[in-house]
């Protein structure tokens, strides 16, 4: 029995030289609750997430999502409920709304709109005038482009977001804007999931609720 | 480059007396043991070639290729030996060797650029697909940008020859046939079919590895299998 939103269960992943990049690594997200992912570089915890989002495949063990594995056919419709987010926002040709549109194409999301004033008056909460979504999106700074890639995953009421390093490589304004970002996120409903990649254990502490630490492919702690 | 000139033309010498030979023999024998087992040589040729030229490669691209060409010119070329020339027999050497060769040549060019430009466009837009994938796309729906793109640019050399033919060029198959004292109007009627039997076949062929790409690049998981991309 398990009360899990998201859950890995022993997760292993090998190299093409048979060598483990993760092994046997277990991991559970409660219904509200902000796990952070510590360890060195190298330490597997990107490749821990992208497992998590069932983006690569894996040698042994399994994912569930609410105590349920994920089979092929479901993979769309989880992602949609448990979102990764790339450590260095990936934004398409056009402009900020066109690219907080993309996902609305997709049939998973098909009985979803596109809600301008939703996305203005989070703009408007990061300081922002609505016509920042007219921006031609190669225009954005490193940060802009997080925000945008961020709005463009939370306007899908995502149960669970994954982020890998989300504030890596941005300046102290940008690190602020998507920390409150997240965590506004987090407290707007109850039963949300996070899980938080970094190699900041400061930043972890204030993102998470409690921390698993990665080395060198295993947990430990 | 005056050497290089020098092989290739011993090599266009060499190769077409070689080819001249071959063909006297086989179009004197007139057998299906024959005519067939050559045209699976030819076909299996072209489907090593359109793999050479690739810059990025991926486990089974050989069989995809091989397995394209060999379906998109077999199947063209049927049709156009038992439907529309309507050779008697249908293996006549006469007919179906210069005919596989014609519709090989272009296919293997739409196969090779097709199969480049997926892997090109996977490879570069790798975290765009894997973008989409995280926000609930679909294999299909990752790919189909990228899909897209490389059939279009395996069409695009017979569409632009089908656009300025008998314009900027004659084919070679209608000139040989001029040359040869065939009444123009007759010419330039075998040369349309051989046109359209040749889109057909490239457009079948680019298509159809093109997708067979597509599913091995992407699992029923619906992830992208990026790893199996490699620079050959």
């Amino acid at each position: 029995m398990s009360a899990a939103l998201l859950e890995a269960r022993g997760i292993g992943r090998r190299a093409e030289d048979g060598a483990w990049l993760l092994e046997d690594v277990s991991l559970a997200v409660a219904p509200g609750e902000r796990v952070a992912v510590v360890g060195s570089s190298g330490a597997g915890k990107s490749l821990l997430l992208r497992a998590l989002a069932r983006l690569d495949p894996i040698q042994a063990g399994e994912v569930l999502w609410r105590g349920q594995p994920v089979v092929a056919e479901e993979v769309p419709g989880f992602r949609a409920r448990a979102i990764y987010l790339h450590q260095r926002a990936v934004l398409f040709e056009g402009s900020v709304e066109e690219n907080i549109r993309v996902p609305l194409s997709l049939a998973i999301h098909s009985g979803r709109e596109w809600d301008e004033g939703r996305a203005a008056a989070r703009l408007e909460s990061l300081g922002r005038e609505p016509r920042f979504l007219d921006k031609p999106a190669r225009d954005l700074s490193g940060g802009e482009a997080q925000i945008v890639a961020f709005l463009r995953a939370i306007q899908l009421d995502p149960e669970v977001l994954l982020l890998d390093e989300p504030t890596a490589a941005l300046d102290q304004d940008a690190v602020r804007s998507i920390e409150g970002l997240v965590r506004s996120w987090h407290a707007e409903r109850g039963g949300r999931g996070l899980v938080w990649v970094g190699h900041d254990r400061e930043q972890a502490g204030r993102m998470a609720d409690r921390e698993v630490r990665l080395d060198a492919g295993r947990r430990v702690a | 480059m005056e050497r290089r000139l020098l092989v290739a033309a011993t090599r266009t010498v060499l190769q077409l007396a070689l080819i001249g030979l071959v063909l006297d023999w086989v179009f004197a024998i007139r057998s299906p043991w024959v005519v067939v087992p050559l045209m699976a040589l030819m076909a299996l040729v072209a489907g090593v070639a359109a793999v050479r030229r690739t810059d990025r490669r991926y486990r089974g691209i050989w069989l995809n290729s091989l397995v394209s060409i060999f379906a998109s010119s077999w199947i063209v070329t049927g049709v156009a030996l038992l439907a529309i020339v309507r050779v008697r027999p249908w293996y006549d050497p006469q007919y179906a060797i210069p005919l596989l060769g014609m519709v090989l040549g272009n296919t293997l060019n739409g196969i090779s650029l097709g199969l480049d430009r997926l892997t090109e466009e996977l490879s570069s837009r790798r975290d765009r697909v894997e973008a989409l994938l995280a926000l609930g796309a679909t294999r299909w729906e990752a790919a189909r940008e990228p899909v897209r793109r490389s059939v279009r640019t395996g069409m695009i050399p017979i569409i632009n020859s089908m656009m300025i033919v008998g314009i900027v060029s004659i084919p070679g198959m209608m000139t040989g046939q001029l040359l040869a004292g065939v009444d123009p109007l007759n010419a330039v009627e075998y040369q349309i079919v051989i046109m359209f039997l040749i889109a057909s076949a490239t457009a079948l062929g680019t298509v159809g590895v093109v997708l067979l790409g597509y599913r091995r690049l992407f699992s029923p998981d619906h992830q992208f299998l990026y790893q199996q991309i490699r620079r050959s």
